[in-house]
């Protein structure tokens, strides 16, 4: 087949009056997008190969550039768009399923931007954070009924916690689908304000040891990288089930991405494809979920405690309920718009439910049932800014965990070609030449100062709603409101409208 | 829609349709304590004296007071003290009881006609232990049995409310200025070891009497200054525990919170105060060690238990009284001593006003509790004049 | 003092070799018109060595027995006592290349726009912070001597 229906994404627009033909771009665009004529001398520019990663756009240091969506345009149609035009004559021509990376982008309604939250006027004064004590302090891990004090001591120590300066966690990324400069960045900026990255299922490398009790090992169906130093090495084990981009679907990380140090940490040899199967092959029922539950903490001598990752599907709450039954100290709730590496696109973008009405399910349902206090609730996929996170904590979530949230922190630009490796931005790529791009010490110092900008955003919000500590926030749904909700949304979200 | 009479006055807006319970109400308040540490009693006078000074800080919608030591003659039984909207509630609800329970005697708590109180429903008070073969078909204990019915009847039986339901203790309590309601019950004739009294000044109320302060549980009793933020976070772990706030005020709240953490898992009173208002993690991190362990274990476990926003609360019990401000003191309380009393009080001068030269008077800080405790766990109070009861 | 190269966050983008024209131009704050306004383009004095995925910026290591000092026919080269930052004075050089023959790094450029003469890296003689290492994206180099680079946290 020589005729290809395919056309430019993208329109790159260089403004001639102000490039001076230095090459940044050339040599930036992994994508070669930008090429240099030297009979005419001059940098010319490819739009078909762009993926509008505002690399170029970024380090031109006259301005040059800019990124446009391709002006082409389809006869209007609000059913056939283009771009369910442009994919089909992608599948015609290669007969494969749709890759993309990071989460869902389809319009969908975002609960989030339908809650809005309380302050208080007169009958109760809001508190000034930078003049009063403001209290994010968190533990996540399973809670006994009630302590019992002998002496003036503690009869019983308690079960093992996370102990987080502020409700927000790095969520699960691999070394494999992301650079180990990515990964390090993450793992300084945890240690720097008190808080956990998470290998995902990509094993721990070496370099990453000394920052283990920052480190939430992940163990997932592949079991790349688990042996007894990974999990002693972690402060906690999370066991992945399923993730938000991908419900019911295992991981591939393609053999290209899997060079030397990748096969080292994932115990796989050089060069092969790591396929995590779909699910667990010991666990096909919430009893095997136990064992494995049970298993990994008796091989830490019941000194960590163990999370259960799941995607937020719709018998969310009934799920959560056994899992938490089943021993977890942790459950985390990933929704449909949690993003990834790599991810079938019909499978990201039309399976899972929202977080929001996963997270009051489950909230509600373990309250229902006496067992809320026995395991903490971590909920995941898209949580954009701090506003989310208190209204996620008021929902009824112990805390959050941040994965595009923290790329974007560290240069990515959401181009959703993390699938390709050939990330510009030096996060979703093993090309040497490409994750040096990436220096952690900028990465670390970046996704600090977002967790710490964070940090200031939700004391605010919480000294104006009279609250000094974040437990009074956790499951207070009386500081949320509803607006442009249905009363089927409310009462599954358990707010009330605003006015009410 | 009916008076303490019995008589039907429709133009009094009363009943289930307009009780507490639909909307959440943020008030502000007057609270007033007392205790004889030597369990000698007093008059209401001096609670109805001290809390009247403090008029201000009420607006006309609610007051009450909670007595200890009330009612000697009948130590062992259960006071119930109930508001009823009509006779056809009344009735329903002594079947109930008696299903339940021996009555020993019942009848109308004794009022008098007070310009400014009007609406009253009918106040009936019951002297009661629960049947042997009831408790062995519930399997429970007393207390705990006593508590479900007490939810029960305030949940299911329309147009009744137990308002008390302690041994040798009452509340007495409903919508006016609390000296009115203190002439309206006619306290001065009662005597009590401890008095607790509030003016409530609601921004929003029904105008309903279960809504006055204080709130009891058994014969623990709490009155309260405040707006409670972590209302919801509190209310939501408390009903994992079985406790229904059907009234939706934060005096309830903070009276289950206490009722779980004190009777029903039997903890200290100093480790419930410091869940209720736990000290900052910055002054627990400089605590030994074995103490922060104990604090970092209380604000973990206990964490939804932390009462959030401004209050100073005063709470009762047989044994004593305990007054408590928010962790950052945004609600006035100022404590003082003479001899074997302490008092505690919104405002000093209504300390003052009843007790003009004390000892000691100080203004305790945020999240410190003010303690008084009987000296002997067994109060020898001194013989009330008998009260008013008559037979079913 | 002298500007260190960090190899391995080095991108490879030679935005510092922009920078540093752009800041030896006569236009040293507009990058369009220092690369536009002259018929050459201007002479940077770092140079991006690079092998991939090995990369660096590479300049004059302001040597404290500086050879090229020696070598200098007309004493244009010389050491400044008080920064130790190696300078060429651009008057008294006459383009013998002496300097170039002998720099055992290949740190120094020849200029023949003009006047010819050497063209080294001077740190931006004046400036806080040399222009390579201002604009350096990556902070890939760092000031030495000055306690410079990115502080770990």
């Amino acid at each position: 087949m020589s005729l290809s229906m395919a056309t430019p994404a993208f329109l790159i627009e260089r403004n001639l009056d102000r490039c001076i033909h230095c090459q940044v771009c050339v040599r930036q665009c992994a994508n070669e997008a930008h090429g240099y004529d030297h009979e005419e001398q001059r940098v010319y520019s490819d739009d078909m190969r762009c993926v509008n990663c505002h690399r170029c756009v970024v380090l031109c240091p006259t301005r040059a550039l800019s990124v446009r969506q391709f002006p082409l345009e389809f006869r209007a149609n609000a059913n056939w768009t283009a771009e369910v035009i442009h994919n089909i004559y992608l599948q015609a021509a290669t007969g494969g399923i749709l890759l993309t990376g990071m989460g869902n982008d389809r319009p969908y309604p975002i609960y989030w931007d339908h809650m809005l939250i309380n302050a208080s006027q007169v009958t109760n004064p809001s508190i000034d954070p930078l003049r009063e004590p403001m209290e994010l302090k968190t533990f996540l891990g399973r809670k006994p009924e009630k302590i019992v004090i002998e002496n003036g001591r503690l009869k019983e120590a308690l079960p093992p916690q996370l102990e987080l300066e502020l409700p927000v966690m790095f969520s699960a990324m691999s070394f494999g689908s992301i650079s180990l400069n990515a990964m390090k960045s993450l793992a300084l900026a945890a240690e720097a304000e008190g808080t956990y990255y998470n290998t995902g299922e990509g094993g721990l490398h070496k370099d990453l040891y000394p920052l283990g009790h920052r480190t939430i090992v992940q163990v997932a169906s592949g079991r790349f990288g688990v042996h007894p130093d990974y999990l002693a090495a972690g402060a906690a084990i999370e066991i992945k089930i399923g993730q938000g981009a991908k419900p019911g679907i295992g991981g591939h990380l393609p053999g290209e991405k899997v060079g030397r140090e990748v096969s080292e940490t994932r115990m796989i040899p050089e060069g092969t494809d790591a396929l995590s199967p779909a699910p667990h092959h010991d666990i096909y029922s919430i009893e095997d979920l136990r064992q494995l539950i049970y298993s990994l903490k008796e091989a830490t001598n019941y000194s960590k405690p163990v999370s259960v990752k799941i995607a937020a599907v719709h018998n969310v709450a009934a799920i959560a309920s056994g899992i938490a039954r089943a021993g977890a100290d942790i459950i985390a709730i990933d929704g449909y718009r949690g993003g990834t590496g790599a991810t079938p696109l019909r499978t990201r973008d039309h399976v899972g439910i929202p977080i929001e009405f996963a997270l009051a399910a489950v909230d509600s349902r373990l309250r229902d049932e006496g067992i809320r206090n026995q395991v903490s609730l971590v909920v995941a996929g898209s949580i954009r800014h701090s506003a989310d996170i208190v209204k996620a904590v008021a929902l009824g979530a112990d805390a959050v965990y941040i994965g595009s949230a923290a790329l974007i922190a560290l240069g990515c630009h959401m181009c959703q070609k993390c699938y390709t490796g050939k990330c510009n931005w030096g996060i979703a790529t093993q090309d040497p030449n490409l994750t040096k791009r990436l220096n952690p010490e900028i990465g670390a110092k970046r996704a600090a100062n977002l967790l710490k900008a964070w940090k200031h955003e939700i004391k605010e919000m919480l000294g104006g709603m009279g609250i000094n500590a974040l437990e009074s926030l956790r499951g207070n749904r009386l500081m949320l409101r509803g607006i442009g909700l249905t009363d089927r949304e409310l009462n599954i979200l358990g707010i009330k409208a605003a006015g009410e | 829609m009916v008076g303490n009479d019995g008589w039907a006055r429709p133009w009094e807006l009363q009943g289930n349709h307009r009780r507490e319970g639909s909307k959440r109400i943020p008030s502000g308040c007057a609270i007033a304590g007392m205790i004889n540490r030597k369990g000698r009693t007093m008059s209401g006078v001096d609670a109805i004296q001290s809390i009247a000074l403090m008029h201000d800080r009420s607006n006309g919608l609610g007051g009450g007071f909670a007595a200890y030591g009330i009612y000697p003659e009948f130590p062992e039984h259960y006071a119930f003290h109930l508001f009823f909207d009509d006779h056809k509630a009344r009735e329903q609800t002594e079947s109930f009881l008696n299903q339940h329970f021996n009555i020993e005697l019942g009848g109308p708590i004794p009022t008098r006609k007070v310009v400014g109180i009007s609406g009253a429903p009918l106040i009936w008070r019951y002297f009661a232990k629960p049947k042997l073969e009831q408790l062995r078909v519930a399997e429970m204990k007393e207390d705990d049995f006593v508590v479900n019915m007490v939810m029960f009847i305030n949940e299911r039986l329309d147009g009744a409310y137990v308002f008390s339901s302690g041994k040798n203790m009452g509340a007495f309590k409903g919508v006016g200025y609390p000296e009115d309601i203190g002439e309206f019950y006619r306290l001065d004739e009662y005597r009590g070891y401890i008095w607790t009294a509030h003016g409530r000044f609601p921004t929003n109320t029904p105008g309903w009497w279960g809504g006055a302060h204080p709130f009891t549980l058994l014969d623990l009793s709490v009155v309260h200054n405040g707006e409670i933020s972590s209302y919801g976070a509190n209310r939501r772990f408390l009903e994992m525990f079985g406790y229904r706030c059907t009234l939706q005020t934060d005096t309830e709240v903070m009276t289950y919170i206490f009722d779980l953490l004190l009777r029903r898992q039997g903890l200290p009173l100093e480790t419930a105060v410091k869940a209720v208002a736990a000290p900052f993690w910055s002054t627990i991190a400089r605590m030994p060690q074995a103490q922060r362990e104990v604090l970092t274990a209380i604000r973990t476990v206990y964490s939804s238990l932390l009462v959030n926003g401004p209050f100073s609360i005063v709470l009762g019990s047989s044994q004593g009284i305990m007054a408590l401000n928010d962790r950052v003191k945004l609600r006035p309380l100022v404590a003082a001593t003479k001899g074997d009393l302490l008092y505690v009080a919104s405002e000093e001068s209504a300390i003052r006003e009843i007790c003009p030269k004390p000892e000691r008077v100080w203004s305790p800080r945020g999240g410190e509790p003010v303690i008084g405790m009987l000296e002997d766990a067994m109060p020898k109070a001194v013989p009330a004049p008998p009260v008013t009861v008559c037979h079913l | 003092m002298r500007v260190t190269a960090r190899e391995e966050y080095c991108a490879g983008c030679r935005l510092c070799e922009v920078y540093c024209a752009v800041s030896h131009s006569p236009y040293p704050a507009d990058p369009v018109k220092a690369f536009r306004k002259s018929p050459h383009p201007p002479i940077s004095r770092v140079l991006v060595e690079e092998q991939r995925p090995v990369s660096f910026a590479l300049q004059c290591r302001h040597c404290t027995e500086a050879i090229c000092v020696k070598a200098c026919i007309t004493g244009a080269m010389y050491r400044d006592p008080v920064t130790g930052a190696v300078r060429n004075q651009e008057e008294r050089c006459v383009g013998c290349w002496t300097c170039i023959l002998v720099c055992p790094f290949g740190a120094i450029r020849r200029d023949e726009q003009g006047k010819k003469v050497a063209a080294k890296c001077d740190l931006c003689a004046g400036a806080v912070e040399p222009a390579c290492v201002k604009h350096c994206p990556n902070g890939a180099l760092v000031v030495e001597g000055k306690g410079g680079g990115l502080k770990c946290m």
